[in-house]
C-alpha cells in the first residue's frame, strides 16, 4: 500500500490473459468516452469507460502503452484498469498500424453508405493510439 | 481354460492399449500445466469484473435497464461448453446431465454449443441447437468470446431470447472439477449482492459513473458477459485436460493389473500343457515296455 501522506497510489492493469502491470504511480492518464483524463491521488471514486488511446503511467519512470478497450475503477488510493486489449510499445507492429490508419481514413472519405462508420472510427482510433505510443 | 494362444493375443492387445493410454496421459498432463496456468492468470480479471459489476448494481439502486430487468421472451439461451474429444471420464457427460436435468424447460432452451461432444449428445436428446462454436474450444481466444457474446446480446436485445445461461466446468484444482450452470443475463441483483461487495462499498464514498450508470451499464455488461464466457472456456479446457489425465491414469493402471493377471494365467496354462505333454510321454513309454 502507498504511504498515507505521499502522492503515490497503486496502479493495476489486468487483462483476461495476464496481469499487465502492477506498480505505484503519481499520475495516470488515459482516454475515456468522456475525454482524456489524468488522475492524481485522492481522486473521487469513479468508474469510467475506456476509449482507444495512450495510457501513460508516471511513477519513477514514465511508462506508455496502447490501451484499446475496457474500463477503469478509480478509488482514492488506487486505480484498476480492466483492459480487454492493451499493448506495450514493443508489441506493436508500426507498419500494420500505419496501414490500418490509411485504410480507415480512406473508408471514412469514401462515405460509402454500406460501411459501418462507428466501427471504422474505432479502428482509426486504435491505429492512432498505436502510432502515438511509438512517437 | 483358455488356450495359450488366446491369452497371449489378449495380453498383447491390452499391452498396446495401455501404451496408448499412457501416452495420452502424458500429453494431457503437459496440456493441463499450460491450461491451468492460463486459468490462473486470468482469474484476477474475472474476479474483479464480477466484483465491479456486483458493486455497480448494488449502488445503482433501481435501474430500469433491459440487462437487469429482462424482457418478454421465454426462450433461454444456454451456452454449453464441452470438449471436442471423448476419453475424458465424466467430463462431457456431466455437463450434458447438468443441462438436461430439468432446471430449465426443454422447449424453452436454445443451446449454443462449444464442443462437438456436447452438440452430439444434445442433438440426440432432441434439443433446439443454435450455431456451433466448437472450433473455439481448441484454443480459446478472447476475441472468440467477444464474437459469441455479441451474437447472444444482439439476440437478447431483439427479444429473441429472454435469459442467457452458461454451462461450464469449474476448475477447482487438478482433481476436483465441478459442472456449473450460471445465469448471465438478466443480471440477478439478489444473487450478486454478497461477499466482497461490502468491502468495496463500506469505507469508500459512493461511486460515480462517467457516463451515467445506465450508459455505463450498456457498455460494461457486454464486457462482463464476454469475460464470464471466456473464463468459462479456459476453466473448462483446464478441467477437460485434468479429467482426461485422471481417466487415462486409471485406464493405464487397469491395463497393468489386467496384464499381470493374464501373465499369471498364461504361465499356468504353459505349465499345464508341459505337465500334460510329460504325462503323455511317460504314459506312452510305459505302455511300450
Amino acid at each position: 500500500m502507498a504511504e498515507e501522506n505521499s502522492n503515490i497510489f497503486d496502479v493495476r492493469v489486468i487483462t483476461p490473459d495476464r496481469t499487465f502491470y502492477v506498480g505505484e504511480a503519481t499520475m495516470v492518464e488515459f482516454n475515456t468516452t468522456e475525454g482524456e483524463i489524468g488522475i492524481y491521488k485522492k481522486h473521487i471514486p469513479m468508474t469510467v469507460i475506456i476509449k482507444p488511446g495512450v495510457l501513460t503511467i508516471t511513477g519513477e519512470e514514465v511508462k506508455k502503452a496502447a490501451l484499446h478497450s475496457g474500463f477503469a475503477e478509480i478509488l482514492g488510493d488506487s486505480v484498476t484498469i480492466l483492459a480487454e486489449v492493451i499493448e506495450w510499445p514493443d508489441e506493436i507492429d508500426e507498419m500494420r498500424a500505419m496501414a490500418a490508419k490509411e485504410r480507415a481514413e480512406r473508408l471514412l472519405l469514401e462515405r460509402d453508405p454500406k460501411t459501418d462508420i462507428a466501427r471504422v472510427e474505432t479502428a482509426l482510433q486504435r491505429a492512432m493510439a498505436r502510432i502515438n505510443v511509438l512517437h | 481354460m483358455a488356450s495359450m494362444r488366446d491369452i497371449k493375443r489378449r495380453r498383447s492387445s491390452i499391452q498396446s492399449t495401455g501404451q496408448i493410454t499412457k501416452a495420452m496421459k502424458l500429453v494431457s498432463t503437459v496440456k493441463l500445466q499450460r491450461t491451468k496456468q492460463a486459468a490462473q492468470n486470468s482469474k484476477g480479471y474475472f474476479d474483479y469484473m464480477y466484483r465491479t459489476v456486483s458493486s455497480m448494481l448494488a449502488k445503482a439502486g433501481q435501474i430500469e435497464h433491459p440487462y437487469v430487468k429482462g424482457n418478454e421472451s421465454d426462450k433461454k439461451a444456454v451456452v454449453m461448453i464441452t470438449g471436442n474429444r471423448g476419453l475424458a471420464g465424466g467430463y462431457n457427460s456431466n455437463i450434458v446431465k447438468l443441462v438436461t436435468r430439468g432446471d430449465l424447460k426443454k422447449e424453452d432452451m436454445i443451446i449454443y454449443t462449444l464442443g462437438k461432444k456436447g452438440r452430439e449428445a444434445m442433438n440426440r436428446h432432441g434439443y433446439t441447437l443454435a450455431e456451433d462454436y466448437s472450433t473455439m474450444i481448441d484454443a480459446p481466444e478472447y476475441v472468440d468470446a467477444m464474437r459469441l457474446s455479441a451474437t447472444l446480446l444482439s439476440a437478447y436485445r431483439a427479444g429473441e431470447i429472454g435469459e442467457i445461461y452458461l454451462a461450464y466446468t469449474n476448475f477447482k484444482n487438478t482433481v476436483v472439477h465441478e459442472p456449473k450452470l450460471m445465469k448471465l443475463l438478466p443480471v440477478d441483483k439478489a444473487e450478486q449482492i454478497e461477499g466482497p461487495v461490502e468491502e468495496i462499498q463500506g469505507s469508500e464514498a459512493p461511486m460515480n459513473f462517467e457516463p451515467e450508470e445506465e450508459e455505463a451499464l450498456d457498455m460494461i455488461i457486454p464486457k462482463y458477459v464476454t469475460s464470464i464466457i471466456y473464463g468459462g472456456m479456459i476453466e473448462s479446457v483446464a478441467s477437460e485436460n485434468g479429467a482426461r489425465m485422471q481417466a487415462m491414469d486409471n485406464a493405464t493402471t487397469n491395463a497393468e493389473e489386467m496384464i499381470d493377471k493374464l501373465t499369471l494365467q498364461y504361465n499356468r496354462a504353459r505349465q499345464g500343457s508341459i505337465t500334460q505333454e510329460l504325462t503323455e510321454i511317460i504314459a506312452g513309454s510305459q505302455a511300450q515296455s
